[in-house]
C-alpha cells in the first residue's frame, strides 16, 4: 500500500493504470507526474520515488522525466501562474510590451513570483496561438490577442 | 473559397459535437472501411490519393502506412499533436472545430494498420483542445465506434489520450515514442524507422493529426477525388496559418499551389498598417526565410517553394513587414532553438548555444564582424551532423536571414545598433 499519496490521488492512478495496456507500464510516468503536479501545484522528487514504487520501476527514470520536462515545476508556484509567449508570432505582435506591462503591474520579474504568493510570471515558448497573438496562459486557460487594457482587465477578473 | 476537407461547415458553439459531425456525414466513411473494405483496400486508397504528411516533412502517407509489417502481432498508431513548431496551430484548429474527424481518422488508419491501441500524443499546455478531443472520445465510446468489437465487426480499438509536458523536440517522431515510453525525450537514431521498431519496439506509425483527419475524406469522396485537388505532386488542400504583421491573421485551408501572394494581400487582408511586406517565413520557423520579392512569386507547394531554397513545412506563413529589425527577430528563432535542443549531440548543442550566444552579444551592440563571420559558418557544421532534424531546422533560419538581410547584421556589428530601431511589434 502507498502511503505517500492520499486515497483521491491514488484513485486516479488506478483509473489511468487501466487505459493503459499492462505491457505499457512505463508509460504512465509521464501522466502520473501530471496527476501529482495537477493536485498540488508542484512534484518532489519524494513524489517521483513514490510513483517509482508505484509502477514497480527504478525511481532514476522517473526523476530523469521529473526534471527533463519543462513544465513540472518542482518547487511551490505562485497561485496564477503567467506564461507569456516569447515566440516570433507574438513577438511580431508584441509580447515584450505585454511583458513588460506584466513586471511593472506586478512588480516582479520574469521567473519571480509575487511576495504575496498570488502572481508568478513566466515567459515560454510557441502556445500555438500564433493566429491570435499577443498570447499567454493564466494556470490552463489561454487569453489571446492581448493588449494592456486586456491584461488589466484579467488581473483583476482573478478571485 | 473555403476549402472542402476542413472548412465544410459553419462553426458554432455544437459544430463540434458527435450529433452535428454525423450530420455532417461523419462516421460514415469508418463505417464503410469496416464493411466493404478490407485493411490493405484502406491502406491502397491513402496511397492512390497521394496524401503527404502535413507535420512537415511531407512524406507519403499510403507508402508509410506500407512499411509496417503485414504479420506483426502489435502495431501502434501515435498521432501527433504536439504541435510546437513556432507559427503553427492548425492541429489545435482540428481539435477545437472538428475534433471527432481526428478520431474519425484515427479509427480507419488503425483498421488499415490492424492496430489495437492508438495514441493521441497531445502537447501539455492544450486546454481547450484536449477538452475537445476528451469529449469526442467520450462520445465516440457512447456509440459504440471505439472500443471492444466495434459495431459489432469484430473490430476492437481504443484511443488514449496522452499528455506531453513541454519539450518542442518530442514533435519529432522518434522523440515522441520515447516519450511516450516514460522516458526523456531524446529522438532515436534512424534507421531503424519507427515503422520498423517503434513504440515498445513494435512496428510505430506516427501521422500528424491534419494528415489522419484527412482520411475520411479521401475515403468518402474517393482517392481520385482527392488527387485531383491541387498541385500534382502534393495533391489536396493543406491549413494555412497566416501569423505576424497581417490584417487578418488566421487559418485558411487552399489548394497546394495557391499564391502566396494572394493568401496575404486578399485572405489576410494585406499588410498591417499599409505598409509594405519585407519577409515571409513560409512554413514554421524552421523554414528557410523568403524576401518580399520572392515571396510575391512563389506558390504554395514544395516544387515552388523548393525553387525558392524554402518549404511548405507545416503551411505556417508568419509575414513580416517592412521596418522590422531581422537580426533581433533572428535571436528571437535562435533562444528557442538553444533552449530547446535535448542536447544528445554535440553539434546541435553546442551549435545552437553558440549561435544564441554570437546573436545576444550583436543585439546587446557588443558583436564583431568575426562574430558575424562565425554564425555565417555555425549553420554548415551543425546541419548533417545530428540524429534529428532540430539541427537543421535551427540552422535554416540562421543561414537564411544572413544570406538575405545581410546588411542588416552588417550594420548592427559595425555601429553596435539596429537599422530599424529594434523594432519586431508595428
Ligand atoms: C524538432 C521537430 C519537431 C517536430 N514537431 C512536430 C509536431 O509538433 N507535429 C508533427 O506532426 N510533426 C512534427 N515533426 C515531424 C515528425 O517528426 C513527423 O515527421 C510527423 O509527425 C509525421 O507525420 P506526417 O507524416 O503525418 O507528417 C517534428 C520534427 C522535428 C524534427
Ligand atoms: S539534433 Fe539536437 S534536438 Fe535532435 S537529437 Fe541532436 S541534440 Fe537532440
Ligand atoms: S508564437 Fe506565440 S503562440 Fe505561436
Amino acid at each position: 500500500m502507498n502511503t505517500h499519496f492520499t486515497p483521491a490521488l491514488l484513485e486516479q492512478f488506478d483509473a489511468l493504470r487501466r487505459q493503459y495496456p499492462p505491457e505499457m507500464n512505463t508509460s504512465l510516468v509521464l501522466p502520473l507526474l501530471h496527476c501529482v503536479q495537477d493536485a498540488n501545484g508542484f512534484v518532489t522528487e519524494a513524489d517521483a520515488h513514490a510513483i517509482a514504487i508505484y509502477l514497480g520501476m527504478p525511481s532514476i527514470q522517473v526523476v530523469e522525466a521529473l526534471t527533463w520536462y519543462s513544465m513540472f515545476d518542482r518547487e511551490p508556484q505562485g497561485r496564477y501562474v503567467i506564461k507569456v509567449c516569447r515566440n516570433i508570432a507574438c513577438s511580431l505582435r508584441g509580447s515584450e510590451r505585454i511583458v513588460a506591462h506584466l513586471q511593472q503591474r506586478l512588480g516582479i520579474d520574469v521567473g519571480e513570483t509575487t511576495p504575496d504568493g498570488r502572481f508568478t510570471l513566466k515567459t515560454v515558448e510557441c502556445l500555438a496561438s500564433c493566429g491570435t497573438a499577443p498570447a499567454m496562459q493564466v494556470n490552463r486557460t489561454y487569453h489571446e490577442q492581448l493588449d494592456e487594457a486586456k491584461l488589466d482587465a484579467i488581473l483583476e477578473s482573478l478571485p | 473559397m473555403s476549402g472542402p476537407v476542413f472548412m465544410n461547415h459553419e462553426v458554432t458553439t455544437t459544430s463540434h459535437t458527435l450529433a452535428e459531425y454525423r450530420a455532417r456525414g461523419g462516421y460514415v466513411a469508418f463505417e464503410q472501411a469496416l464493411r466493404d473494405y478490407t485493411p490493405a483496400q484502406v491502406g491502397e486508397r491513402a496511397k492512390a490519393s497521394g496524401l503527404q504528411g502535413r507535420g512537415g516533412a511531407g512524406f507519403m502517407t499510403g507508402l508509410k502506412w506500407e512499411f509496417v509489417a503485414k504479420d506483426a502481432p502489435v502495431v501502434y498508431l501515435c498521432c501527433n499533436i504536439d504541435e510546437g513548431e513556432p507559427g503553427t496551430f492548425k492541429d489545435r484548429w482540428i481539435l477545437e472545430h472538428s475534433p471527432h474527424q481526428l478520431v474519425e481518422g484515427m479509427l480507419i488508419a488503425s483498421y488499415a494498420l490492424r492496430v489495437r491501441h492508438a495514441f493521441a500524443y497531445i502537447r501539455g499546455e492544450f486546454d481547450l483542445p484536449l477538452r475537445r478531443l476528451q469529449q469526442a472520445l467520450v462520445e465516440a465510446r457512447a456509440a459504440g465506434l471505439v472500443g471492444e468489437n466495434i459495431l459489432g465487426t469484430g473490430f476492437s480499438c481504443d484511443i488514449i489520450v496522452h499528455r506531453g509536458a513541454g519539450a518542442y523536440v518530442c514533435g519529432e517522431e522518434s522523440s515522441l515514442i520515447n516519450s511516450l515510453e516514460g522516458k526523456k525525450g531524446y529522438p532515436r537514431n534512424k534507421p531503424p524507422f519507427p515503422a520498423v521498431k517503434g513504440l515498445y519496439q513494435k512496428p510505430t506509425v506516427v501521422n500528424n493529426v491534419e494528415t489522419l483527419a484527412t482520411v475520411p475524406w479521401i475515403l468518402r469522396n474517393g482517392p481520385e477525388q482527392y488527387a485531383a485537388i491541387g498541385v500534382k505532386k502534393a495533391p489536396g488542400t493543406r491549413l494555412f496559418g497566416v501569423s505576424g504583421h497581417v490584417q487578418r491573421p488566421g487559418m485558411f485551408e487552399k489548394p497546394t499551389g495557391y499564391p502566396l501572394a494572394q493568401l496575404i494581400h486578399e485572405d489576410a487582408g494585406g499588410i498591417l498598417g499599409g505598409r509594405k511586406l519585407k519577409a515571409v517565413i513560409p512554413g514554421g520557423s524552421s523554414s528557410p526565410v523568403l524576401t518580399a520579392s520572392e515571396a510575391e512569386a512563389v506558390t504554395l507547394d514544395p516544387e515552388s517553394l523548393g525553387k525558392a531554397g524554402s518549404m511548405v513545412g507545416s503551411g505556417a506563413v508568419i509575414v513580416v513587414a517592412e521596418g522590422t529589425c531581422m537580426v533581433r527577430l533572428l535571436q528571437v528563432l535562435s533562444r528557442f532553438y538553444a533552449h530547446e535542443s535535448c542536447g544528445q549531440c554535440t553539434p546541435c548543442r553546442e551549435g545552437t548555444d553558440w549561435m544564441n550566444r554570437i546573436l545576444e552579444r550583436i543585439v546587446a551592440g557588443q558583436g564583431t564582424a568575426a562574430d558575424l563571420a562565425t554564425l555565417k559558418r555555425l549553420p554548415t557544421g551543425i546541419q548533417g551532423n545530428t540524429v534529428c532534424a532540430l539541427g537543421d531546422a535551427a540552422s535554416m533560419p540562421v543561414a537564411s536571414f544572413i544570406k538575405k538581410f545581410g546588411d542588416e547584421f552588417e550594420h548592427y556589428v559595425t555601429h553596435g545598433r539596429s537599422l530599424h530601431e529594434g523594432r519586431l511589434a508595428p
